[in-house]
């Protein structure tokens, strides 16, 4: 199970126009990803390390190339294909967590399942049991501007596993989080990505992050540089 | 479109004020809307008994040489008409002539009645009762113009069958009020009999006031007007009123659909993130697209209930105690009454409502048609786009 592929991506190419030019921001890149991988892409700012999960999310297509995810070829799906995909199977953190304002963190996470059309009983249950795993579940009706930038963190964590997805993209989750804040973050996904078997694909360049990864894929100007397994001591993972 | 909903009303209960002040302004106008109509519907009713009250009885049997229209068919425009066809019908003889009131001179309608008539509200037992040798009544405005007053005598001159001028006094015999301009100003009524006398026109009339009882048939000489047809003409003056007051209207219209569409706007270059992240979450960008399509239909819905809340004990005090009306009248020319009491029909209401739903959702719909092109990866970074 844990050898299964859910991302192919093959000669993956993305450019963007600038101006008069263009702008090469992935270049020839061809990977794999399997089930339950705690896996990064790392590199230092405009290496394309969001473009490409951008692409891995069905939010962007690429210009050349393909990128499989889960089966289906990003570049063919329609955009009512692209939301299932992403609404069914995929959860995304953002580096600004990105809550819906003037909802309470218990609708916050709610959000996703009224997506999927569960029923009221179905998304209680599933909503508690999310904030429980990221200890938010006495804080349910507050707003998020009345969080911390950790427990903000948090509830987009909870908001994104909530719906038990395949494949967690998570853009720079601890880029706005103090050290504490970011280990206890990171921690949570390590242990949910144990317990439920969630693939995570970071994109970091956030060294507390890279200290969890099992796997590094090294970006510099839209290339792989390098791409390695990391063995950890057993107090670390 | 249920998810769209519960999602616009959350949002727009999250904005706060910026929501209320919104539905508050659309509010204001439907409540002008339905006020105003109901304020010309009032007028309508209104004007429509008090012309049948004091005018148009249940229609007018004209002489064919006479036009209401046109005060030089009064001189020929008269007639006898054939006793077995007069049943129901009660005769007006009009003709024109001179009063000389403080010495002032001033043309006018003379018009003779059945002193015993009771088709029209005009007080015309005023004239049975009174002792002087030509009593005559005349309307508030005519009062007014002539500076006459019960009691008053004032010299009159009119010209008889053939043409020759004779002159009187008439004695002002009672001053009615009336909402009907038209059977007051510049109007002086006397008994028919005397007018016959005065005039030589011995059983003639200009035209007839038909009864409740009146059945018309076929005169030849004469044309009938019905009491529908002369309701009609009333109905189309007040009607042209509501189109040039709808000016009003659709402008006030126009400023909360603006404030909707601004708002709109403002929240589809604001909300990026917001938008991103919906579609980030899995929703089609068609879907993002209705959510902001519902918020402006909402904003309708909110207006009504908030307009429920202050209009209906407006709307209500207003129809149960009336408006003074500052414009007269006679200086419009049609039938108005000092107080009107506005009527509100509950079509009248619904199609407002649903007028000011469907233009709001317009309104909403032009501005969030942007999101179905929208970048998604830019509206996550918030870029305008």
């Amino acid at each position: 199970m844990k050898n299964e592929n859910i991302i192919t991506i093959e000669n993956l190419v993305k450019r963007y126009k600038v101006g008069e030019g263009e702008f090469t921001a992935l270049n020839d890149i061809s990977l794999k990803f399997s089930r339950g991988e705690f896996a990064g892409i790392v590199g230092p700012s405009g290496s394309g390390k969001t473009t490409m999960l951008n692409i891995i999310g069905s939010l962007d297509n690429p210009t050349e190339g393909t990128a499989i995810v889960l089966g289906k070829n990003i570049s063919n799906l329609t955009h009512k294909e692209s939301a299932h995909l992403r609404n069914k199977y995929l959860g995304f953190i953002f580096q600004v967590y990105n809550l819906l304002p003037v909802y309470t963190v218990y609708e916050n996470v709610e959000f996703a399942l009224i997506l999927q059309k569960r029923s009221a009983s179905e998304r209680k249950k599933a909503v508690m049991e999310a904030l429980e795993w990221v200890g938010l579940e006495n804080m349910a009706d507050k707003k998020p501007s009345k969080l911390s930038g950790g427990e903000g963190q948090r509830v987009a964590i909870a908001r994104a596993m909530v719906k038990k997805p395949e494949l967690v993209l998570a853009d720079e989750p601890t880029a706005n989080l103090d050290a504490k804040n970011a280990h206890a973050i990171i921690q949570t996904m390590r242990q949910l990505n144990k317990e439920l078997n969630t693939t995570f694909l970071f994109s970091t360049h956030d060294e507390k992050v890279m200290g969890y990864l099992d796997r590094m894929i090294h970006l510099e100007d839209g290339e792989v540089a390098k791409d390695e397994i990391v063995e950890h001591n057993s107090a670390q993972s | 479109m249920k998810l769209a909903i519960q999602l616009a009303y959350k949002n727009l209960m999250g904005a706060g004020l910026r929501t209320w002040l919104n539905a508050g302004v659309l509010s204001f106008t439907f409540v002008v809307i339905i006020f105003y109509n109901g304020l010309i519907d009032g007028w309508n009713e209104q004007a429509s008994v008090d012309g049948v009250n004091w005018e148009y009885a249940n229609g007018h049997l004209l002489h064919k040489d006479y036009d209401k229209y046109d005060p030089f068919s009064i001189d020929d425009g008269h007639g006898i008409l054939p006793k077995i066809k007069r049943k129901n019908l009660t005769p007006i003889l009009i003709r024109q002539a001179t009063i000389y009131p403080q010495g002032r001179m001033m043309n006018i309608q003379l018009k003779g009645i059945d002193e015993n008539q009771t088709v029209v509200k005009l007080p015309t037992k005023l004239l049975l009762s009174s002792k002087a040798e030509i009593p005559a009544i005349i309307g508030k405005r005519m009062a007014k113009s002539a500076n006459l007053k019960v009691g008053d005598e004032v010299l009159i001159r009119w010209r008889d069958k053939n043409g020759t001028y004779d002159a009187t006094n008439i004695t002002i015999a009672g001053v009615f009020d009336t909402n009907v301009p038209t059977v007051d100003a510049g109007q002086v009524w006397i008994s028919i009999e005397k007018l016959w006398k005065m005039t030589g026109l011995e059983k003639h009339a200009t035209m007839f006031l038909a009864n409740k009882d009146y059945s018309h048939k076929e005169i030849s000489g004469w044309k009938f007007e019905s009491k529908e047809s002369l309701l009609q003409e009333l109905t189309n003056i007040i009607s042209m009123k509501k189109v040039s007051g709808s000016i009003v209207y659709l402008l006030l219209m126009a400023i909360s659909l603006l404030a909707i569409f601004d708002t709109q706007v403002l929240s589809v270059f604001r909300r990026q993130k917001e938008i991103g992240t919906y579609i980030a979450l899995g929703m089609t960008r068609f879907q993002v697209v209705k959510i902001f399509t519902a918020e402006g239909a909402m904003y309708s819905i909110f207006a009504t209930i908030l307009g429920m809340i202050y209009g209906i004990p407006l709307l209500w005090y207003l129809a149960e105690y009336g408006i003074a009306y500052s414009i007269s009248g006679d200086t419009m020319g049609v039938i108005i009454a000092d107080r009107l009491y506005p009527v509100y029909g509950i079509g009248l209401v619904i199609v407002t409502v649903i007028l000011v739903t469907i233009s709001a959702t317009i309104v909403s719909f032009l501005p969030a048609r942007k999101i179905s092109k929208m970048d998604p990866v830019e509206a996550l970074k918030g870029k305008i786009q």
